[in-house]
């Protein structure tokens, strides 16, 4: 099994400030704004962004959520799956939000996380945010506005995210299966 | 863990605790669902559930098909008392028939214990048993003991006091099954004609005073008196019943210790629970209706999610 790194330490922490700053570009104190991590990778790149942004902005007021799409899925009955939690303590009509995934693929996460979001209201604009774009193998026509990396891979290969939190170090790796 | 071991839900006896486990977590995630300014997901439209009621019944019918709907299935309705069932076609006729219009789930609920099964081993369909006869009651025992988890976290080691007509009770004994998988002990109590012989041989006690029933347990699930079972009279009046094993405000202030307080329905108010109670802090009767829909959407769920 090949693994190629790349992206950690301190590329990964610039790309993390990196994007919080192209946020702030367009939503200025995020007063109108709000955080969605889909369950269950997304959820930490959310959680880090929301983090970040605190200490840039200066703030306690950045609202993040994670949503669980595993009830909205297309490829239930294709494989088991098991469903995370949702949690939305805010509300997101009329607000904008950021959707926030690790890894941009088929794209068709993305979807059902479109439509899983919805259920919770009528937001004003939705944007995508990812940490990895995984070019030319989208099966639906859904792209990131906020990338942190791009990369050209292949389907027999595995882009995996490790974080801090749950597997020690910050780590975005490519690895041949 | 995340499917189930078995094809068909036909009662609590033939799950695994890892089976309740998961139908039980997957219920938590629905119940959020529940609580969504939109209670619906797409997870079930491609699949046609029929639910086949050959009893009567308004919560679990109404419950079942909230829970369908929720979930975006297609949903037919059956009842025995308008349909050929009353022309003499067999049960497997009848189901075979429905099934032919491309049906996936089978919701029954039958007067004759191990219909279920029966079914199971005839139809080519995904059976789930909303009550056969006095045998078992899986969804509510699952609903039941989800409740019960919401209000005391881990159910091991917790006390459950069951009262009342234990002998024509599938809740009673889909109770007992899924509370003993779950780790908590499970006490009977009621008058000794309505406790069947069987009931020690699956380590269940029998305690015939109701205080000292009461003293003991941490939860109490009060029973309704099956008047339309009973074919022989099995107490002298239900006034006497109504004061041995009744449960009203004064015993149930009289005890040493907050209990929960729960009722499967249809309550005979004034019978085995007095409406103070029943509408007291205590009680958690509505929750478990409310919980309903979420245990039942999980069931679902996690069978159609299942390849053959």
């Amino acid at each position: 099994m090949k693994t190629k790194i790349l992206l950690e330490k301190t590329l990964f922490d610039i790309t993390l400030k990196r994007l919080c700053h192209q946020l702030i570009e367009v939503h200025n104190d995020f007063s109108e704004s709000v955080i969605i991590g889909l369950q269950p990778r997304g959820i930490y790149l959310a959680r880090r962004i929301q983090k970040e942004l605190k200490s840039i902005l200066k703030t306690n007021s950045i609202l993040c959520g994670d949503l669980d799409i595993t009830f909205h899925r297309d490829d239930f009955r294709k494989k088991e799956l098991i469903p995370s939690k949702t949690n939305i303590d805010f509300l997101i009509e009329d607000k904008n939000v950021v959707l926030v995934d690790d890894v941009l693929f088929t794209g068709r996460t993305i979807r059902a996380g479109l439509d899983a979001l919805i259920d919770f209201g009528r937001p004003k604009d939705i944007e995508l945010m990812v940490l990895v774009d995984r070019r030319f193998s989208r099966h639906v026509p859904i792209q990131a506005k906020y990338t942190g990396i791009k990369v050209d891979s292949i389907s027999s290969q595995n882009v995996k995210v490790e974080w801090k939190e749950t597997e020690g170090k910050d780590r975005v790796t490519l690895v041949d299966k | 863990m995340s499917s189930l071991s078995v094809n068909h839900l036909l009662g609590i006896k033939q799950l695994s605790k890892p089976d309740i486990e998961l139908i039980l977590s997957t219920a938590k995630n629905f119940k959020e669902v529940l609580n969504r300014p939109i209670k619906k997901v797409p997870s079930l439209r491609d699949i046609t559930v029929a639910n086949l009621f050959f009893e009567n019944s308004t919560r679990t019918r109404l419950s079942f098909e909230l829970a369908q709907k929720r979930l975006s299935a297609d949903v037919v309705n059956f009842s025995a008392s308008n349909s050929s069932v009353k022309k003499g076609e067999t049960l497997v006729d009848t189901v075979n028939n429905i099934l032919a219009m491309k049906v996936d789930i089978i919701v029954m609920r039958h007067a004759s214990p191990g219909a279920a099964i029966f079914l199971s081993k005839r139809v080519n369909a995904k059976i789930i048993n909303a009550g056969d006869g006095a045998h078992e009651h899986p969804t509510q025992a699952l609903l039941d003991a989800f409740s019960m988890q919401e209000k005391l976290g881990n159910l091991k080691g917790k006390k459950v006091v069951i009262v009342g007509d234990i002998l024509h009770s599938r809740v009673a004994l889909s109770n007992i099954f899924c509370l003993q998988k779950l780790g908590a002990e499970v006490k009977v109590c009621g008058p000794q004609t309505l406790i069947p012989k069987y009931i020690t041989s699956l380590g269940v006690e029998v305690e015939p005073d109701l205080r000292k029933a009461l003293e003991w347990c941490d939860v109490a699930n009060m029973l309704r008196i099956q008047l339309e079972r009973q074919d022989i009279k099995y107490f002298p009046s239900l006034r006497e019943y109504t004061m041995m094993y009744g449960l009203n405000k004064d015993l149930l202030d009289s005890l040493s210790k907050k209990i929960i307080v729960m009722h499967p329905g249809p309550i005979n108010r004034g019978v085995e629970i007095t409406s103070d109670v029943a509408d007291s802090k205590q009680s958690i009767i509505l929750e478990q209706v409310e919980n309903g829909v979420a245990v039942r959407m999980a069931v679902m769920f996690l069978l159609a999610g299942r390849q053959n």
